[in-house]
């Protein structure tokens, strides 16, 4: 093995260590392929994005402050999640800007957390190698877009590993899942969640492509129930595609 | 305000039963988001310009009261009147007041939004006043009876057919007997009868869009050039308008109505921009004899060093309604206000009361898109967190939210323990999974609203974190 580039903290998020871990392990497998070693802090919790958005914002603070303490020290600290990480390097800064020392400590952190195309493309250079051909459409999941400038990366990524992206209609819309607002509003959200698979399903792709995991089982849960044929991926899962079983692939 | 945000959910499902609403939303979204990012991609100062658009209206904000007295001196000066209103019930009866003064019958009303926000024509007509909405939208819903769906189309949620049903109905006792079903047709007939009331005005109202401070000048922006024969035919015109409308100069002026339709409509220019400058001067053909500006604070200036102040900046493009996937869906009339979608997810709670609006700003997935289209940047999300805060403080969510909450930020503060509980949980929701499908259908309580319109996707027995370690333990074995 070459000499390792330096460390990488994971923040795993909720989603992906309860509902999703062999998109962790894609996750981990990327990270190393690139060139670093990757260690997951043993005590990581939520980002506390559901306090926060939630009016909870006391809560949202402490709950900033323990994620700080878990990984301010390190090199690096990569989220395969836009949504977990724009809580992190968006919000964390304004939500304890009355707190001196922890404010400072979150400018420290929001300046090496990545999301992890983001961290692939700009800090690890990297280039995966070509593994097949496959056309896919690809949405781009809000907060990766719209608070960290997540969209060419995850699209450069693909390419290079053999990935065609067949643009669906509108891809910067919202799929509905909002966390607590697709309970909260159901009857909006499935709304929402029924035109973004639509128009997904319309570009007939192999694959719909996304790079956060509510928005995925959102847009996979509906599309599941319509009866569609459509498989859901995460990116990173895609980039790792010789990892995945052949039922899902096909 | 009248507000009836407390039916929001009842709003909502109506809304998304609505065929013809649907149509109506599906064509605005698509057409007018199209538009912008046309009109934007061809004026490359565009950014440039909002940030200088902000900027100015930071300034004002902070200089407000220094603004406004220049303003009211040069309205003075030019031979205007301004009068100020605290809140809603003190600008009606000073509109009231001055209309009475001049006898007033009839009075005609070019489009505004602060005219809704003050419930102003009701007003009027529950005081023999003969009150007529010029703007056509505006004229369609007063026939019907109606709110404005959105805050610059305000008859959006109506297809032609329903129009056309509408101005059968009230127009055949004005001797229009002929069912119609050309838009043009429409417009010509809603023409003619307003040109009638137009020539027979005692009083014009209009709202402004901008106030010149250095001036005295109020700008009008329309598409109709129905506000030009509203200000200038009747021998007195009455600006009503809030507070937040001040900006220093004509030459800002400019920077905002080459930000104004880009942002609403995706156009360069609207087709009528007036600038009115107080009553007729001697040697003036035409323009009004009295000249009255009305200053609205009905709650704004309460916002004025809170977080909300930048919510003072808007300009009423409504770009965040046209790009606002939750408006889209539902339309106006769900957030049982004048104000809707984003702005009004902000604006309601403060003009009426949080607990009557609390919903508005919960119902967005703060996916962002209305920020980033936003002419003078205001941070709609963060605007509307803010309320969520507030009533958390005020303890106005359902108590099984509130405790959820502090459960999940407990269990933060404790990883570990949130660990194993995860890995406990997963079990238990794989017990609801369909082994030959991989999914669950039906799951209970809360996560009940998931499963009603969409599957779940069974996960693993086992979590990240505890295959991690194991990995871990493993690899050090070998080591060893």
């Amino acid at each position: 093995m070459t000499e390792e580039k330096g460390e990488v903290a994971l923040f795993v998020t909720c989603l992906i260590d309860n509902l999703r871990p062999d998109i962790g392990f894609s996750v981990v497998s990327l990270i190393e392929d690139a060139g670093f070693k990757v260690i997951v802090p043993e005590l990581q919790s939520c980002c506390g994005q559901p306090n926060f958005n939630g009016g909870d914002k006391l809560n949202a603070q402490k709950t900033a402050r323990k994620v700080i303490d878990a990984f301010i020290d390190y090199e690096y600290v990569v989220i395969a999640s836009g949504s977990c990480g724009g809580m992190i390097k968006h919000h964390y800064i304004d939500l304890l800007v009355d707190d001196t020392l922890y404010r400072q400590k979150a400018e420290r952190l929001t300046a090496k957390v990545y999301e992890l195309s983001h961290f692939l493309c700009e800090v690890a250079d990297y280039k995966p190698v070509f593994i097949d051909k496959m056309e896919v459409t690809y949405h781009d999941a809000c907060a990766g877009l719209r608070e960290l400038d997540i969209k060419n990366q995850p699209r450069a990524l693909l390419a290079q590993s053999g990935v065609n992206i067949i643009e669906m209609d509108e891809p910067e819309v919202c799929c509905g899942f909002g966390g607590a607002f697709c309970v909260k509003y159901p009857e909006i959200s499935n709304q929402m969640v029924e035109k973004k698979v639509m128009d997904a399903n319309k570009t007939d792709a192999a694959a719909l492509v996304t790079g956060d995991l509510g928005c995925l089982m959102n847009m996979e849960g509906k599309l599941h129930r319509l009866g569609i044929d459509l498989q859901v991926f995460h990116y990173a899962e895609l980039l790792t595609r010789e990892r995945l079983t052949r039922e899902r692939l096909t | 305000m009248q507000v009836n945000s407390k039916d929001f959910i009842p709003l909502v499902n109506l809304a998304l039963d609505n065929n013809s609403l649907q149509a109506s939303l599906g064509m605005l979204g698509k057409g007018l988001s199209f538009k912008r990012t046309a009109a934007v991609a061809d004026f490359p100062e565009f950014d440039q310009l909002r940030d200088e658009a902000r900027d100015i209206k930071d300034h004002c904000l902070q200089y407000l009261d220094i603004y406004l007295m220049k303003f009211e001196e040069q309205v003075t000066n030019k031979g205007g009147h301004v009068h100020w209103a605290s809140n809603e019930g003190e600008a009606r009866e000073i509109v009231l007041s001055l209309c009475q003064a001049e006898n007033a019958r009839t009075i005609t009303k070019s489009k505004s939004m602060v005219t809704e926000e003050i419930d102003l024509v009701p007003f009027l007509e529950d005081h023999g006043l003969d009150a007529v909405e010029t703007d056509l939208g505006e004229y369609i819903i007063q026939l019907r009876g109606e709110r404005p769906s959105h805050i610059i189309a305000p008859a959006v949620h109506l297809s032609k057919s329903q129009v056309a049903d509408t101005f059968f109905d009230q127009h055949s006792n004005l001797g229009f007997n002929e069912k119609l079903t050309e838009r043009v047709d429409l417009v010509g007939e809603a023409r003619q009868v307003l040109r009638e009331k137009f020539l027979g005005a005692d009083v014009g109202i209009s709202g402004a869009n901008f106030l010149v401070a250095d001036t005295g000048t109020i700008v009008l922006v329309t598409n109709e050039g129905n506000a030009e024969l509203t200000t200038a035919i009747p021998e007195t015109h009455i600006v009503v308008t809030g507070i937040e409308k001040i900006i220093p100069t004509l030459e800002d002026a400019s920077t905002f109505i080459r930000l104004l339709a880009r942002s609403a409509v995706g156009a360069e220019i609207s087709a009528y921009t007036s600038f009115i400058t107080g009553p007729r001067r001697e040697e003036d053909q035409d323009g009004p004899k009295n000249f009255h500006v009305v200053l609205v604070d009905n709650g704004r200036s309460e916002m004025l060093g809170t977080e909300l102040q930048d919510m003072l900046r808007c300009i009423r493009c409504s770009a965040c309604l046209n790009h606002c996937p939750v408006y889209l869906s539902i339309g106006g009339h769900a957030y049982g206000s004048v104000y809707s979608g984003p702005m009004g997810a902000v604006l309601t709670p403060q003009f009426s009361r949080l607990e009557e609006a609390k919903q508005l700003p919960n119902a967005s997935t703060f996916c962002g898109r209305c920020e980033s289209v936003c002419p003078v940047h205001i941070p709609l999300p963060k605007l509307m967190r803010h309320w969520r805060n507030k009533e958390f403080e005020a303890g106005l969510n359902p108590l099984s939210m509130r405790w959820g909450l502090r459960a999940w930020a407990l269990l933060n503060r404790h990883p570990l323990l949130q660990h194993m509980l995860a890995s406990l949980g997963i079990r238990i929701l794989g017990l609801f999974g369909n082994k030959a499908t991989g999914y669950i259908i039906k799951l209970p309580g809360l996560a009940g609203n998931w499963t009603k319109d969409r599957d779940f996707r069974t996960p693993p027995s086992t979590t990240f974190m505890s295959q991690w370690k194991t990995m871990q333990k493993n690899r050090q074995k070998k080591e060893v």
